[in-house]
């Protein structure tokens, strides 16, 4: 088992999302994260869903994702050729002795306050999972009290755009 | 000029466009502005039938016997959710169908409105694809692309389900010129070089089996599958949605696989070393425990939908194509090996399977108190109606039995319930296919069981003159059930006791719903009946076959077990050791 990135591109209309969660659901596999947005094509909506199954598995995820008529194409981001980022908000607990010692771990992984209390910090912090994971251990025993994910978004490193990546469908065999 | 006309009429006008020449549906509240203009339709034909289920089936019957796609209509909410479990049928067996359902009005959606059930979400898992429209100008193209779904690629059912209000408003008709689908262009021509590769495996395998699956028989590829068998002498299975791809009749036919197969198929397959895999997937009940399934072989696997490809087992030679444009494209590829001299010995291999075939033939014993045999029924009936007629199952002991017993030399012949097993799939779909196949004779193979689930189809029949044939296999139980519940539970028989040599009276029904009833329990009334039957063609005419209620279907691969464990008889397997290398 491995974590893997998928970037989907489909087309907007009303049910895509669900078709494509419940497809996950289903086949008997378990989204880490999903996040969705428009694009800089009319009309075209990209998902970045983060799945840790084994490569049999993500390969047959692929396939049945890439069956359903709304889905335009389908590319797996890897961390070394991809940059993926989740932005996440953090509420920790911080009075008058502790929120220096809190501040100065928000520096430490460039992260932000965005809003302050008597007795807690709200902290906006973005990065990979794996320094945010980083981050919310090191915050551990000043308390946290909520987190909320954005889940991640991905793109590939280069000049090129998946637009310019190879169409569905487009592979004769596999 | 532009003409308005009803999204309801645009409909109808779709439906025209898209040559439907039958629908079988019920009408109902949201659905009803529908059924005014189909009134007036000159070549749509709308079918009244006595339950959605029974549409779905039809049209699922009338698809398999015709190649075309079956057309089934219902209302919202209990209408459109009656038609769950065809859709699901068709879905599981590539089944060619656009369900039309009724929705509330668009306004009305998500408020729990009477007859209101969001069928859109329900049959998403069991569809190709489905649509919810709710313009009036949307609904020709939906329905254009819901043809072409259902038809193309992998057939399957595709759903459109139009709001009330969309149905009512008025807008231009406009038949599209074009289909406009980016994200759907399925891959029908294989790769040259695969085909190539797959040729030189081919020639070169001493054990190999065409393993075939129900894509032949819907890409009506059995005139290629069957040059390409002959060119190359190499051993043929048909698996249970394959029966008459391939002639029974032909030398080269060693039967039906999986776990009611031959003892020569199963065997075949798991000890060829490679499988030449047409349109089938791998299905657990030909497979059995997959880690012990044709544990030596290499697989070529042919299939138009990727995602079969690897999903079960693993393929040496993966060709994504429209089987029998795959086929073709081998033909010559293999008489260049050929041509080139090459071409493995299969002789050996042939002196086994031979072996085999004779040792370990399908057969059956006859009862020893005088009651009637199930398997001796059926086999009367296929050599009394023959391979022209088109015979439709349920599910459950009488489908393996008439899988194995009755003779199938053509496609689209045989008709049943292979991937979901919907028990009362039989009556509809033999009345789906009588209507798609007018001058064949059709006969439903039916259980007691199945038969008490859709019945109430022959007053379709009736009424609308489509005159079938039933063969009702009454064991008076739940035979499959009961056969496992003998195997495997000690003979603790929990209900699945139906009663039914008593209640109902298979032949005053029969009679109730303005059909022939004819009781059969001795062997020596069957043949007459079938003849009888045969000669019938006003009406449709229900045969209750009063049989043994302990026979068994034999061979048999246990749930969960491996090939290697087939038994040919209770506790009885057969020796592979001759030609085991």
């Amino acid at each position: 088992m491995a974590r893997h990135t998928l970037s989907i591109l489909v087309q907007d209309q009303p049910g895509v999302l669900a078709r494509i969660s419940a497809l996950f659901s289903r086949r008997g596999y378990n989204i880490e994260s999903l996040a969705v947005g428009t694009t800089e094509t009319e009309g075209v909506s990209r998902m970045t869903v983060v799945v840790n199954v084994d490569q049999h598995a993500l390969e047959q995820v692929t396939k049945q994702l890439n069956k359903l008529i709304n889905v335009l194409k389908i590319v797996e981001l890897d961390d070394s050729t991809a940059i993926a980022r989740e932005l996440m908000l953090i509420k920790v607990k911080a009075d008058d002795n502790s929120r220096s010692k809190v501040l100065e771990l928000v520096e430490l992984f460039r992260a932000k306050i965005v809003d302050v209390s008597g007795d807690a910090v709200t902290i906006e912090a973005t990065g990979s999972i794996d320094k945010l994971e980083a981050f919310l251990n090191v915050l551990a025993p000043h308390g946290i009290k909520e987190i909320v994910q954005s889940g991640v978004v991905a793109l590939a490193r280069g000049g090129r755009s998946i637009a310019d990546r190879s169409n569905k469908n487009s592979e004769r065999s596999i | 000029m532009s003409q308005h006309i009803t999204g309801a009429e645009s409909l109808v006008k779709s439906l025209e466009h898209a040559d439907v020449e039958v629908v079988f549906g019920i009408p109902g509240g949201a659905i009803l502005p529908v059924y005014d203009p189909l009134m007036d339709s000159p070549s749509v034909r709308h079918i009244l039938v006595r339950h959605e289920q029974g549409a779905g089936h039809a049209a699922e019957g009338y698809a398999a016997a015709s190649n075309r796609v079956g057309v089934c209509m219902a209302t919202s909410g209990p209408g459109a959710t009656n038609l769950v479990t065809p859709i699901a049928d068709a879905h599981m067996d590539s089944v060619p169908m656009v369900a039309i359902t009724g929705q509330v009005p668009s306004a009305a959606i998500g408020s729990d409105a009477f007859q209101e059930a969001d069928i859109r979400g329900i049959t998403m898992p069991i569809t190709k694809h489905n649509y919810l429209v709710t313009r009036a100008e949307d609904i020709p193209r939906a329905i254009k692309e819901a043809f072409h779904l259902a038809s193309t690629g992998r057939p399957g059912p595709v759903l459109v389900d139009i709001t009330k209000d969309a149905l009512q408003a008025s807008a231009e008709f406009i038949w599209p010129s074009n289909i406009d689908l980016p994200g759907y262009k399925p891959t029908t021509k294989p790769h040259g070089r695969q085909i190539k590769e797959a040729a030189r495996m081919i020639v070169d395998a001493h054990r190999p089996v065409f393993y075939v699956g129900g894509g032949v028989i819907r890409s009506q590829a059995h005139r290629e599958l069957r040059q390409l068998a002959e060119l190359t002498g190499i051993p043929v299975v048909t698996t249970l949605m394959a029966r008459g791809a391939f002639p029974d009749s032909h030398q080269q036919h060693m039967g039906m696989p999986g776990m009611h197969g031959t003892v020569g198929a199963v065997g075949a397959l798991q000890k060829a070393d490679l499988l030449i895999v047409l349109g089938a997937r791998f299905d657990d009940r030909v497979t059995g425990k997959l880690e012990s399934f044709s544990p030596k072989s290499k697989v070529i696997h042919i299939d138009i939908d990727p995602a079969e490809i690897g999903k079960n087992r693993y393929a040496d030679i993966p060709i994504v194509s429209d089987v029998r444009e795959a086929i073709s494209q081998l033909i010559p590829a293999v008489t260049a090996e050929f041509d080139a001299g090459n071409r493995a010995d299969l002789t050996a291999w042939w002196i086994t399977l031979n072996h085999w075939r004779e040792t370990y033939p399908l057969g059956y014993d006859q009862p020893t108190d005088g009651t009637l045999s199930p398997q001796y029924v059926i086999e009367r009936l296929g050599k009394i109606a023959g391979p022209e007629a088109i015979y439709a199952a349920g599910v459950g002991q009488h489908q393996m039995w008439a899988a194995q017993f009755i003779g199938y030399e053509n496609p689209n012949t045989w008709l049943n319930s292979g991937g979901l097993g919907t028990m009362g799939y039989s009556i509809p779909a033999a009345m789906g296919a009588k209507v798609g196949a007018p001058d064949k004779t059709v006969w439903a193979i039916d259980g007691d069981g199945c038969f008490q689930m859709t019945n109430q189809e022959l007053a379709t029949c009736t009424i609308n003159d489509i005159p079938i044939k039933v063969a009702l296999i009454n064991n008076a139980s739940l035979g499959m059930v009961r056969q496992w519940q003998n195997l495997f539970y000690n003979e603790r028989y929990s209900n699945t006791d139906l009663h039914s040599h008593s209640v109902p009276d298979f032949v005053k029904l029969a009679d109730a719903y303005g059909c022939h009833g004819i009781r059969v329990s001795t062997a020596e009334e069957v043949d007459k009946a079938i003849e009888r039957s045969m000669e019938i063609n006003d009406a449709p005419v229900v045969i209750d076959f009063q049989v043994h209620r302990d026979a068994m279907v034999w061979p048999m691969v246990a749930a969960g077990t491996g090939n290697d464990e087939i038994q040919f008889a209770r506790d009885l397997a057969p020796q592979w050791e001759r030609g085991d290398d």
